[in-house]
C-alpha cells in the first residue's frame, strides 16, 4: 500500500538540508507521496528507509521496457480495471511465433513480415512489436541457430525466446546482450537456473506456471534470487481461463496491492484457425494482456488487432479529434460538392463514411471545435456563422473549388442567412440532420 | 504472501429475457457477474446472435458480405429460411430499410405483410427493425407489431423521438422492445426510464446504447457498455439491468476497411478475410464489454464468434 505523507516523513533524516531541493523533509515527504518526486533527490537517507520506500511507492504493476533503441516497448504500469476510469497505459506488444522446426528460408520470410509490418493509422505507426522464437524442435542447436538468423535480419526487433532449456536459453540470450529480451520459460522445475541467466544477460524473465497459486509462489521465489523483471503466465491456453487468470491476476495487483503478480502479464493465443486466434487475441487485448503472441500474421488480421489496440488504449477523457483541413473524398474535382462539419472523430468517421457510401466524390470540411459533435459545438459557441466563414476563407478553398456552395449539416440549418452574409458570395445548402441521410442528398444532387 | 483470489459478489443481476415461442424460444441475458467470468456468480445463457435480413435486396451491403446470401436474399423469406435451416441461425433480424423514405419508400402496409410471411416461414425467434428514420419508424413497426402479435419478437428501435408510439405498439401486441440512444451511459438511462414510465415492464426492454464499429468509434460504444453493465450489478440500477444489444453487422460493413478491395491498399491485405475479422472483432470486442444479443452478418464472422463464445 502506498504510505501517507507523515509516514515518509518519519523515513528521513529529518534534518531539512534542502539538498532534496525542497525546503524541510516534511515538504518532501508530501511530495514523495503524491509521487512528485522521487526519493533519490536525498542524497543522506538510509539503506532502510530506500527498501521500504521502494517497496511502497513502486507502482502496482511494474514497468519494463521491453528490447532497446527505437523499438523498444514499455509494458506494465497499469493503474485500473475500466478503460473509461483512466487511460490504460502502455498498449500491448503483438508478437509473432517463430518455431526453431522452421527452415532458414522460412524463418527468413517470417522476420521479413515482421519488418513489414508497419501501417500507418490515424496518424499512429502501428506494427507487429516484437518476434517470439519457440524451441519447438527440443534441440539446442536448432534454436541458436533460429536465433542467429534473428539477430543478424531483425537486429532491432524485441524478441522472446521461449524454451525451458536453461543451457539453450543461455545460448540464444548471449546473442542479444544489451537488447534487453525476454527469456520465457521459468518454471518451477528450472526456476534457479533461469533466474541466474536473466541476472547475469540482464534479460527479462518470463515465468509460467500451472495456475495462479503456483505462479505467485514461483515470482516470489525468482524475485528473491534477484530478478527484478519478469512477465508471467498463468498457463492459461483456453479463453476463459485466460479471460479468468488475467482478471484475478490485475485485481489483485491493483486493489490488493499484491506484489507476486505485479508484472505485466503475456499471453499465448496461437491456434490452427487464424480468425479463431484474431479472437482469442482480441480477448487479451481487452482483458489485461501486455504481451500477446500469435502463430500468424496475415495483414488482415493485423490491421484487425492493430486497430483493436489502439480503441482500447486511446483516452477516454480526451475526446479524439481529427486534424482541421479540408479532406478529399473520391476523386473530387473543382466542381464536386464541399460540406462541412466538426472535427469530432467520431463525427467526422460517420459522414467520411457515409459520403463514401455515396460515391460521389466530395471535398469535406472539417472544423476544429475542440473535438465536439455538430449539435454539442454550436450549442458551446464553437460552431458559428462568424468561425465557419472564418475558416472557409482562410482555407483556401476559394481556389480550389470553382463554385460557391456550402453544404452544411441539417442541425445547423439556423445558420444558413448568417454564414452567407458572412461569406461574400457564397450560398449556404442546408443537408440533412443525420449523417445517413448523406447518401440519398448527394446522389439526388447529382441526378 | 499466499494467493487468495479476489472475487467480487455484486449486488444486481441483469434481466433474463426471452423471446420466440415454442421449441425455438431463446434467453439470452440472466447473469449476475461481468462478460464470462462464471467463477464468481453466474450465467444462465450465452450471447445470442441474430442474423440480419432485410425486406428488399442487399444491394448496399458490400460485395463481400453480399456473396453468401446471392442466392437467396432476393426475398426475405427464402433467405429467412436459408438462416435458419442452412446456416442454423438461433434468431434473426429482419430489417425493414425498404421503408426508409430516401429508399424503396414501402408502407406501413407491405412491411407488416413481409413481417407476417417470414414469421410463417421460421420457428426462430425474430427481431423486428425499422429502417432508423424516427418518423417513419413509428408507422411501419406498429403495423410489424400487430402483425407479428404474440408472437414474442423484438421490436426495435425506440429512440428518444418515437419511443412512445413505438413502445406503446410493442406492449400493445406482447414483444420485446430496443431502446437505442446515442453513446452516452445518461441517455440511456433515460430513455429506459421514460420508457418504464409509460407502464413499459423493464424486463423487456433491451438497451441499445449504438454500435460503432472497431476504428470508428468502437471504444465509446466499448466503455458505455461496461459502464451500463458495473452500474447494473454494483450499484444495483434496475434502469441498466436490460441485456444489451451490439448491431454488429450495419454498422461495421459500411466502413472502408470492410470495401477496399486489396489493389487499393495492398497493406490492408485480402478484402474478404479483412471484412470478416473486422465484422467478429468488433463482436468480439463488444461480448468483452457486456453485449449478449448480437446482430450479425457474414456466416464466417458468426461461426468465428460462436466459436469463441464456446471457448469462453
Ligand atoms: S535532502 Fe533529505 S535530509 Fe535534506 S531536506 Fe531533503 S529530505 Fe531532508
Amino acid at each position: 500500500m502506498a504510505l501517507s505523507g507523515v509516514e515518509i516523513f518519519k523515513l528521513l533524516p529529518k534534518t531539512n538540508c534542502k539538498k532534496c531541493g525542497h525546503p524541510t523533509c516534511l515538504a518532501f515527504a508530501m511530495k514523495l507521496a503524491q509521487r512528485q518526486a522521487s526519493l533519490d533527490q536525498c542524497p543522506d537517507v538510509s539503506e532502510e528507509a530506500k527498501k521500504i520506500l521502494g517497496e511502497a511507492s513502486a507502482p502496482p504493476i511494474r514497468s519494463i521496457t521491453f528490447g532497446s533503441g527505437d523499438r523498444a516497448v514499455k509494458i506494465g504500469e497499469e493503474t485500473v480495471l475500466f478503460r473509461h476510469d483512466k487511460k490504460f497505459v502502455n498498449p500491448c506488444a503483438l508478437a509473432v511465433e517463430i518455431k526453431d522446426t522452421l527452415s532458414e528460408g522460412e524463418i527468413t520470410k517470417k522476420i521479413e513480415e515482421v519488418l513489414a509490418s508497419e501501417i500507418d493509422r490515424v496518424g499512429q505507426k502501428l506494427r507487429v512489436d516484437a518476434i517470439a522464437l519457440t524451441n519447438a524442435s527440443g534441440d539446442k542447436g536448432k534454436f541458436e541457430s533460429a536465433a542467429k538468423l534473428i539477430a543478424s535480419k531483425a537486429p532491432n526487433v524485441p524478441v522472446i525466446l521461449s524454451t525451458t532449456d536453461p543451457a539453450s536459453a543461455e545460448a540464444a540470450v548471449k546473442l542479444f546482450a544489451g537488447k534487453k529480451p525476454i527469456i520465457y520459460g521459468a518454471n518451477s522445475g528450472n526456476a534457479e537456473a533461469m533466474a541466474n541467466i536473466a541476472k547475469t544477460e540482464k534479460a527479462i524473465l518470463g515465468v509460467v506456471a500451472n495456475g495462479l497459486d503456483e505462479l505467485s509462489t514461483l515470482t516470489e521465489k525468482i524475485k528473491a534470487l534477484g530478478v527484478e523483471d519478469m512477465v508471467i503466465d498463468s498457463g492459461a491456453k483456453k479463453a476463459e481461463e485466460m479471460l479468468e487468470n488475467n482478471t484475478m491476476i490485475r485485481r489483485a495487483a491493483l486493489k490488493k496491492n499484491y506484489k507476486p503478480f505485479g508484472y505485466p502479464v503475456i499471453n499465448f493465443a496461437q491456434r490452427d484457425d487464424s480468425l479463431h486466434e484474431a479472437l482469442i487475441a482480441s480477448v487479451g487485448i481487452t482483458k489485461y494482456a501486455s504481451i500477446i503472441v500469435v502463430s500468424g500474421i496475415e495483414k488482415w488480421k493485423n490491421l484487425a488487432l492493430f486497430t483493436l489496440r489502439q480503441n482500447i488504449y486511446t483516452d477516454p477523457q480526451v475526446p479524439m479529434q481529427v486534424e482541421q483541413k479540408i479532406y478529399k473524398i473520391g476523386e473530387a474535382t473543382p466542381d464536386s460538392p464541399l460540406t462541412i462539419t466538426t472535427n469530432f472523430s467520431l463525427t467526422y468517421f460517420i459522414v467520411s463514411g457515409e459520403i463514401e457510401n455515396s460515391k460521389v466524390p466530395c471535398r469535406l470540411a472539417v472544423m476544429d471545435c475542440e473535438g465536439l459533435s455538430v449539435l454539442t459545438a454550436w450549442a458551446a459557441g464553437k460552431f458559428t456563422a462568424s468561425k465557419i466563414a472564418t475558416f472557409i476563407k482562410e482555407s483556401g478553398i476559394e481556389n480550389e473549388v470553382k463554385h460557391r456552395e456550402l453544404i452544411i449539416p441539417g442541425y445547423v440549418a439556423i445558420l444558413s442567412g448568417s454564414i452567407e452574409d458572412k461569406l461574400e458570395g457564397w450560398k449556404v445548402t442546408v443537408g440533412p440532420r443525420e449523417a445517413n441521410g448523406l447518401p440519398a442528398f448527394l446522389k439526388a444532387r447529382t441526378a | 504472501m499466499a494467493f487468495t483470489a479476489p472475487k467480487e459478489t455484486y449486488s444486481g443481476k441483469v434481466y433474463n429475457v426471452t423471446i420466440g415461442t415454442g421449441e425455438r424460444a431463446a434467453s439470452f441475458g440472466g447473469e449476475n457477474v461481468l462478460p464470462f467470468l462464471p467463477f464468481e456468480g453466474t450465467i444462465p445463457n450465452k450471447p445470442l446472435i441474430a442474423y440480419e435480413i432485410q425486406d428488399v435486396p442487399p444491394t448496399d451491403w458490400p460485395e463481400n458480405v453480399q456473396k453468401p446470401f446471392s442466392s437467396v436474399s432476393g426475398d426475405p423469406v427464402t433467405w429467412a429460411k436459408f438462416c435458419q435451416d442452412t446456416l442454423k441461425a438461433k434468431a434473426i433480424a429482419l430489417r425493414l430499410i425498404g421503408t426508409h423514405p430516401d429508399r424503396e419508400n414501402r408502407s406501413p402496409e407491405d412491411a407488416a405483410k413481409t413481417v407476417k410471411d417470414v414469421l410463417s416461414a421460421i420457428n426462430v425467434p425474430l427481431i423486428i427493425l425499422g429502417s432508423n428514420n424516427a418518423e417513419k419508424d413509428a408507422p411501419v413497426l406498429i403495423a410489424a407489431a400487430e402483425a407479428a402479435k404474440d408472437k414474442n419478437c423484438i421490436l426495435g428501435k425506440a429512440q428518444e423521438a418515437n419511443y412512445k408510439t413505438i413502445a406503446a405498439a410493442a406492449m400493445a401486441n406482447n414483444h420485446k422492445l430496443i431502446a437505442m440512444s446515442e453513446l452516452d451511459i445518461n441517455l440511456s438511462k433515460q430513455l429506459n426510464i421514460l420508457i418504464t414510465q409509460m407502464g413499459f415492464d423493464k424486463e423487456r426492454l433491451i438497451t441499445d446504447p449504438m454500435c460503432s464499429a472497431l476504428g470508428y468509434g468502437l471504444e465509446y460504444t466499448y466503455s458505455v457498455m461496461e459502464r451500463i453493465r458495473l452500474a447494473a450489478l454494483t450499484q444495483n440500477d434496475l434502469t441498466m439491468q436490460p441485456p444489451m444489444l451490439a448491431d454488429v453487422g450495419m454498422y461495421v460493413w459500411k466502413i472502408k476497411e470492410t470495401q477496399a478491395p486489396e489493389s487499393d491498399v495492398p497493406s490492408w491485405g485480402n478484402a474478404e478475410e479483412r471484412g470478416i475479422a473486422w465484422e467478429a472483432t468488433t463482436a468480439a470486442a463488444l461480448l468483452m464489454a457486456g453485449a449478449e444479443l448480437l446482430i450479425m452478418r457474414h456466416p464466417k464472422a458468426v461461426e468465428a464468434v460462436g466459436k469463441l463464445i464456446e471457448e469462453l
